[in-house]
């Protein structure tokens, strides 16, 4: 399983991340060697087997609907790098 | 025997019997912290002012008549687990000045207790490691080798216990970040039941895998902590709303006629001889103090590492989409919303942090989902049948926590493969969602230590508590300490 450089670009940009020629290389190059050790998952026969997304029965969580403090919006926009009128900041979406 | 050397039960006798104060402990142990850790690096941040605060409060609280296991005891907190008003990086660039508004439930209990919490320790970033190597900070270092990693990715709290720097600690435990530090540093190291403890507070890195775990000088102080912290919590829609039985309880020194099952999926041509050596003089040591020994197979045992590394980095991926330069502390400044994004990212995140986010959204991506990650799950239902079968014939399951003690620093960092396939013996316990510890079983050659992995079923803590407790009263490995000078060379 080798992965293609225009591969590994992609992900990165599903990913939104930014890599380096060099970090696409390395992870061209590193990715690819995991994933062929990976494929020993094709051996086994799973047709007739059930995923496990989680180990704990499926349920609904239910609770009461009792009002509470909520945290303030001070502590909550204080760990934001831009911040204005009480809201988090971005850049221009559309220009 | 100096006040930073006791264990938590013997810190609780003293400081009930009067004969020490919290505020003398805590001090204690700060000066240790002091002496040794420029050397060992388990600290990321220190809070000596908030931990003595602590400890007033505490020798108040003990003065009034309240006497509780954690009540004035000095403890670290891995810094994945949120510290209200206190840093919490997750050992990644891209929480350098994070500081959470609340605390993790798993903190709010210790203090609740009246512990005195001493500061957070390192962890590969986001506790993607096993070696603290991928922290963005530093490497810390193991308490019996210097130049040899502590394991990870709880690292810092494992060499932080085994160096005396504090009496215990909260870890966390996604593929063995709290079972393989434990057992490459010499300490206890106890991975819960997903569910047993709630992960409200905990940064998530594999929510399905994820799950707060103690650090200890001994079982019976892993106890005492797993005790404090268990519990269902309305926080955490995952956490289980069964009762606590008393943990302590369990801790019998008897296991007659306990049945210890040994898979020989965990023998591996590879691993070091004197790891089997050991494990199986472990073995034979339940034997002879009456369990019953039988042989159980996990034949999907091969498989865990490809599953685990194709179903952590694929939640990992999704978790870490938060991090996006708007909500958490760094941003690139660059160009549009998408470009800022990316940037943010490329440069916050580590190169490992990046391959499981990258390796990840492969595994999710269209045309390779059910090739990859619907694969990957359906054979974590067969690990998970392989542990349900063998736990219809035996109590707990023993087996190595890892293949090798620790490596040198360095020696594996270029490859992540070679990396990955040294959790094989932890990973399995996370996707079947069961329990177990790592209670030192011995040392090698080079006396770095070798850990015995006990682990049982869902909600058997009890069991494997009773097993590791009368091992380690039967051995005494656990009493053994790193030679160390009071300034942190081996001495």
């Amino acid at each position: 399983m080798k992965l293609r450089r225009e591969e590994v670009q992609h992900i990165a940009t599903l990913a939104r991340l930014a890599l380096s020629d060099e970090e696409q290389a390395l992870y061209q190059e590193q990715l690819s060697a995991i994933l062929e050790h990976f494929e020993r998952l094709q051996e086994l026969d799973t047709e007739a087997i059930a995923p496990t997304a989680t180990v704990l029965p499926l349920r609904s969580v239910m609770r009461p609907d009792e009002p509470r403090q909520p945290s303030s919006r001070e502590d909550i926009l204080a760990n934001a790098s831009a911040t204005e009128e009480g809201c988090f900041k971005v850049p221009a979406v559309l220009d | 025997m100096k006040l930073h050397e006791l264990t938590i039960r013997e810190a609780h006798d003293l400081l009930a019997a009067g004969q020490v104060s919290a505020v003398e402990l805590t001090e204690a142990v700060l000066e240790r912290i002091t002496a040794l850790d420029n050397a060992i690096k388990a600290y990321l941040t220190l809070t000596p002012e908030d931990a003595l605060a602590q400890a007033h409060a505490a020798d108040e609280r003990r003065a009034a008549g309240e006497d509780t296991p954690l009540l004035g005891i000095p403890l670290a907190i891995k810094d994945i687990l949120c510290t209200k008003g206190i840093h919490t990086t997750c050992g990644s660039r891209i929480l350098e000045s994070f500081i959470p508004p609340y605390d993790a439930t798993a903190v709010a209990r210790l203090k609740a207790a009246g512990a005195v919490l001493l500061g957070k320790t390192n962890t590969d970033e986001f506790a993607m490691g096993s070696s603290t190597e991928n922290s963005a900070f530093f490497t810390t270092h193991n308490p019996w080798d210097l130049d040899r990693v502590p394991g990870g990715s709880s690292g810092g709290s494992a060499a932080a216990v085994a160096a005396d720097e504090c009496l215990g600690a909260l870890g966390t435990d996604t593929g063995g970040s709290v079972r393989q530090p434990a057992g490459l540093c010499g300490v206890v190291g106890l991975k819960p039941t997903y569910g047993r403890v709630s992960r409200y507070g905990l940064v998530a890195f594999a929510s399905s895998l994820d799950q707060v775990g103690m650090l200890a000088k001994d079982v019976a102080d892993a106890a005492i902590l797993l005790q404090a912290i268990a519990g269902h919590d309305a926080q955490d829609s995952t956490s289980l709303d069964v009762p606590v039985p008393d943990y302590c309880a369990a801790l019998t020194d008897d296991v007659q006629g306990v049945r210890v099952g040994v898979p020989r999926e965990y023998f591996i041509a590879g691993m070091q001889p004197e790891v089997e050596t050991a494990v199986r003089a472990a073995i034979d040591r339940m034997a002879d103090r009456g369990a019953e020994v039988v042989e159980v197979r996990l034949p999907h045992t091969e498989y865990a590492v490809p599953v685990y590394y194709l179903i952590a980095p694929a939640e990992a991926s999704a978790n870490l989409a938060r991090y996006d330069g708007v909500r958490y502390t760094l941003r690139a400044d660059d160009g549009g919303l998408n470009e800022m994004y990316r940037t943010t990212r490329g440069q916050g995140f580590g190169p490992e942090v990046k391959r499981r986010i990258m390796l990840g959204t492969y595994a999710l991506s269209a045309g390779y989902y059910d090739a990859y990650y619907l694969k990957a799950q359906k054979v974590r239902t067969l690990i998970k049948a392989d542990f349900d079968a063998a736990f219809e014939q035996v109590d707990v399951i023993v087996a190595p926590t890892s293949p090798t003690t620790a490596f040198r620093i360095g020696e594996k960092s270029d490859d992540p493969l070679q990396m990955y396939l040294s959790d094989v013996f932890t990973l399995s316990m996370n996707l079947a969602g069961i329990c177990g510890l790592s209670v030192p079983c011995g040392f090698d050659a080079d006396d770095m230590p070798i850990g015995l992995q006990v682990m049982g079923p869902a909600l058997g803590e009890q069991q494997v508590l009773r097993v590791a407790f009368a091992y380690e009263q039967a051995t005494g490995w656990h009493t053994r300490r790193p030679p160390l000078s009071n300034d942190g060379k081996r001495s």
